[in-house]
Formats: C-alpha cells, structure tokens, sequence
C-alpha cells in the first residue's frame, strides 16, 4: 500500500553568517528510508522532534517532491498524481484544522462531500456512522471556532474519513487531548481499522497510542529509520527502566527500597527508577508504604526521546528490516 | 467539460459558504457595508472634483474619462471581489494552511481563491456602474452592436487581466512571504493607471502598461473603440479588439506562473 525506497529530501536554508551576508546550506530533512507497509495495516511513526517525521508524511501525501527515492502510497505517485491520491487518502494534521472554523460541523462535512464528490447516499450512511461512534450529534451545528479541542479532533477524524479513504495519515491526532478524549480517539481509530480495513500511518509523540493501536512501530531519528519492528521488543530491549514518582506526607531522606533506586528528590517527591522484569509496580508500591507514609503516586513509561538515546547507546546497529 | 462544470459548482458551493460565514455576524457585516458605502461616496465626490475642474484631460472630455474610469473601476472591483482576499495568502504559507491545500482533489488555486469571499466589496462594482451611466448619457456615442458589446466583453477582459496580474504577483508570496506591501502597491497602483488615458503618462510608463503589465488593455484601448477615438501613441487601431485576446493570454501566463510556484514551493518545502 505504501512503499519507500531510499527516499531523500533536501533543504536549502539560509544561515545567517554575518550582519549582511547569508550562506546557503542544504539541510538532509530526510536521508535515505526505505519502508513499506501492508494494506490494512496501522503503523505507528514515531521520532523526537525535528527527526523527520512530517517531511515524510508530507512526501508520502504529495505536498513535497521527494529530492531522491522511488515512493508509491496506493500504487500512485504522490507528486505527480496529486489529485487522484488526494481522493483516496485522508489526512489529520493535529495541530492543523481541515474544517472551516466560522461554519457548524455539519456545514464542513457538507462542503467536503462535495470536494471529494461522495455520493449522497454513502455520505449519509458514513456519517450516521461516525456521529454515532464518536457522539457528533451534540456539536454538529455548532461552529468549529467554538468547538473544544476534543471535540474538534473528533470532526476532524470524521472529516478525513468521509469520503471512504485507503490510507489515513495521522499527524499527532491525540495531542493535547485529556485521557478520556484520547481513550475515545485510540477506540475509534482501532475500530476503523478493523471494520473497513483502512491502512493507517499514525505519527505520534505518544508511546501510549502505539501501545493500543500498532503492531508495528518505525523510529526516525536525525532522517534515518532506526527501529522497525514491534513494540513489545522494542520494550524488552530498550525500554525496561520505569519510573515511580511518590509523593510522602514529608520531606525524607533518600527512600532504600529493594529492586529500585532514588534518582532525584524534591522536598516530599521522589523519583524511583525500577526494571519492569526484576519489580512490579505493586511490589514497589508496597515496599514504599511499608517505609513510610505514602500520599501519591505515578508511573511514567520510558519516553521516546529516552529510548532513541537508548538505541544510540547500546551502539549496536538496530535492527531495521 | 463535465469536470470544469463539477469545479464550477463547487467553486459556487464553497464561496456561498464563505457569505454565510460572513452574515453569520450580522452587526460587523452591517458595518463593513457602511464603511464600504461611505468610503465610495468619498471617491464619488473626489472624482466629481477632478471632473468639475478639468474639463479635458489629454485630449478627453469629461465623458470620455468617465467612460475609461467606468470600465477600469468595474474591472478592478469585480477582480478584487472574487480574489480580492488573495492578501491573506501569504498568511497561509506561514501558518502551513497551503499543505492542507494540496491534500485536496482541487485544484490549489481554485481552494485558495475560496478561502475567503467579501460581499461587502460589492459596493466598488456598484459605484463603477453608475459612474458607467453617467458617462453614457454624457456622451454622444455613435452606437453600433459591435460597440455595445465592446463594453460588457471589455469588463470581462478587463476583470481577467487584473485577476492575472494579481495571482501572477501572488506568487511571490511562496519565495518572500511578507511581500504583499510591494505586491498591494502592483495591484492598487495598477488599478489607478488603468482609469486615466494614457497619452498623460510618461513614455516609459506608457510602454509598460501596453506591453509588459497589460493594463493599457482593461479599459484604454476598449474605450476608444467605444468612443472612435485614434490612440495617442500612434499604436494600430487594432488593438483596441485584442482585450479578450490579452486577457486570455495573461491568464495561460498566470496559470502557468502559479503551478511553477506551487512547483517551486513542493520542493522546496515552502
């Protein structure tokens, strides 16, 4: 559905060098990704900010001409073929809206089906649907302007998915999101997949999305792919080491707890570092309310940014298929 | 065929939604209309002036210069009222509103044309058109068919040639996003040249309005047909036929300076 070979892009910036003078530099956004990815599949995309992840979304979408590579997302050429494969693919860019923001819900949905040409029938039936599953019907005539940002994301999804497409790009749909809303994003998005077999490329600063929805992840870092595989092993390999944040009633000396140590204090706070194969969290839990008077607490999983500078550092080539 | 009817309709659709949107705030609507309305009095009064105290301007009467005024303001207002909005284009590049553009099965020009639509810019055509009655009672024109529909054809050219002159000068936006101070001072200034005869300018500039930008052609040219007037520049009457044929032209010559930009900017990456 969509295949990647050796795809480039280049950049020329202007650095400033001097009061007056500028040099031109080329800048590699994109250095050589080769990937492809199965119909039906939900990929998840992911990198630290500045990886790379955009240039090739917006390659793969034909907003940019790739500067080298061979590229084909639904059998098309995206550059080239522009306006067919915009018919065929939807596109969410999180912090970009796709709607008209002065206009009620129902008002963008309509002008859209008449953009992609949807025939009436099937506009009805998809839009039945989705405001049932995503409960559209307390906002539609509201205008977008005045939408929260939940709900908002929810018209968006149904925008980009209005017209039957192959392929779905997501761009940070759960960004901002609270966890009841991004609870209700990851459900709809998993349904979608399941139920009309669209293929889905999720951009995501969030390893949490990836944990529910993909079974395959691929890491950019600085242009190059440095992870293509599942999560699960990328979990085992790199992303053993959790953290625990406890909040005691008072300030205390470092906390010595069996299977953790204390890597920061603050006042009454603490940060626990623990191995997910060697403790529990409700082992830890236990052991710090056995030593003293425990107020709050919570996990925080290993974040992206840390598991790339893990991939680094074990220096060992990472197994990119 | 069926697809430019399908593009059509959609252009209707998406800019009806754009008045909607407008008349969704009724009191600013109601303002904006007033401040338009004031401000054409305004010009109303300042064009009576000059006319009131020239009564000929390069060989041309007061009707006359109404009748060139006439078809180069309805030209200019019809232009700035399907794209006057063209301005808040350099906005879209900034804010990465033109990818959203380009994952759309339309054309990018026809979505950004749409992006906005300002009813109250209605008010600058109806001016036009009075100022265009005005001028035909005044004058004593020698009626023919072919001089009658010179004039409707003259403003549809004439509204071509501005279109293409502006969407040509959009593009600069797509190099140099905060342009549109030169690109207002191309487009406003342009509109000011057109309403005069040309014989008054300097040769240079004379020129550079037949040849180069065409706006000799938006209303000079036509208005000497109308008026069986001989040009200035000694230039062959013919050419007070070519509007629609320049219009045409700088229209492909438009289109094709668009998709170059869009072009440049997709691989460039804006």
């Amino acid at each position: 559905m969509i295949e990647l070979e050796g795809i480039e892009k280049r950049f020329v910036v202007r650095v400033k060098t001097g009061r007056l003078r500028r040099e031109r530099r080329e800048v590699m956004a994109v250095a050589g990704i080769s990937f492809s990815i199965e119909p039906g599949a939900m990929v998840g995309y992911v990198g630290p900010n500045g990886a790379g992840k955009s240039t090739t979304v917006k390659m793969l979408t034909g907003i940019l001409v790739p500067s080298a590579g061979r590229l084909r997302v639904g059998g098309l050429d995206p550059p080239r073929q522009r306006i067919e494969l915009a018919r065929r693919i939807g596109v969410v860019f999180g912090q970009r809206s796709q709607l008209w923001w002065d206009l009620p819900l129902a008002d963008s949905f309509d002008l859209l089906r008449h953009i992609y040409r949807v025939p009436e029938r099937r506009h009805r039936e998809n839009l039945d649907r989705f405001t049932q599953t995503l409960a559209l019907d307390d906002f539609l005539s509201t205008p977008v302007r005045q939408l929260s940002l939940g709900q908002r994301m929810r018209g968006e999804l149904t925008a980009a998915l209005l017209h039957d497409p192959e392929i779905v790009f997501l761009d940070e749909p759960t960004i901002g999101l609270d966890v009841v809303a991004k609870a209700a994003v990851r459900e709809f998005l998993a349904e979608v997949n399941r139920e009309r077999g669209v293929t889905v490329l999720l951009t995501t600063h969030d390893l949490a999305d990836i944990e529910r929805l993909c079974s395959r992840l691929l890491i950019i870092d600085h242009g190059r792919l440095i992870w293509d595989g599942g999560l699960d092993e990328l979990k085992r390999r790199y992303g053993q080491e959790r953290t625990m944040i406890v909040d005691l009633e008072e300030a205390a000396p470092p906390l010595d707890v069996p299977g953790a140590r204390v890597v920061r204090v603050d006042g009454p706070r603490q940060w626990l570092s623990f191995r997910r194969d060697e403790t529990s969290a409700a082992e830890l839990t236990a052991a710090v309310a056995a030593r003293s008077h425990l107020v709050d607490l919570a996990i925080e999983e290993t974040e992206i940014e840390e598991i790339v500078r893990r991939i680094y550092a074990t220096g060992a080539t990472p197994p990119v298929s | 065929m069926a697809d430019l009817r399908a593009l059509a309709a959609v252009y209707v659709r998406l800019v009806a939604s754009r008045i909607r949107a407008h008349l969704e705030y009724p009191v600013s609507f109601s303002l904006q209309l007033v401040g338009t309305a004031l401000l054409t009095l305004i010009d109303f009064v300042a064009i009576a002036v000059i006319f009131v105290n020239v009564p000929e301007l390069g060989e041309w009467t007061v009707g006359e210069v109404a009748l060139l005024y006439a078809l180069a303001t309805i030209s200019f207002a019809l232009t700035d009222l399907a794209i006057g909005h063209l301005d808040l284009f350099p906005q879209m590049i900034r804010d990465g509103t033109f990818d959203q553009i380009l994952v759309r099965p339309l054309p990018s020009l026809l979505q950004v044309v749409t992006m906005d639509f300002a009813p109250r810019r209605i008010g600058k055509v109806i001016q036009g058109v009075v100022v265009l009655v005005l001028a035909l009672v005044l004058l004593d024109v020698d009626w023919t068919v072919a001089r009658a529909l010179a004039i409707p054809l003259a403003i549809a050219a004439g509204a071509i040639i501005y279109a293409s002159v502006w969407v040509a000068l959009a593009t600069i936006a797509f190099w140099i996003v905060d342009a549109i101070e030169v690109v207002n001072a191309f487009t406003y200034g342009g509109s000011f040249l057109s309403q005069y005869p040309i014989g008054i300018f300097a040769r240079w500039l004379q020129g550079l309005v037949v040849f180069v930008v065409p706006l000799a052609f938006v209303a000079y040219f036509p208005a000497l047909y109308v008026l069986g007037k001989d040009d200035a520049l000694g230039l062959p009457q013919a050419l007070s036929f070519a509007s629609p044929l320049v219009a045409v032209l700088a229209a492909l010559v438009a289109g094709a300076v668009w998709r170059n930009a869009v072009r440049h900017y997709r691989s460039a990456g804006g």
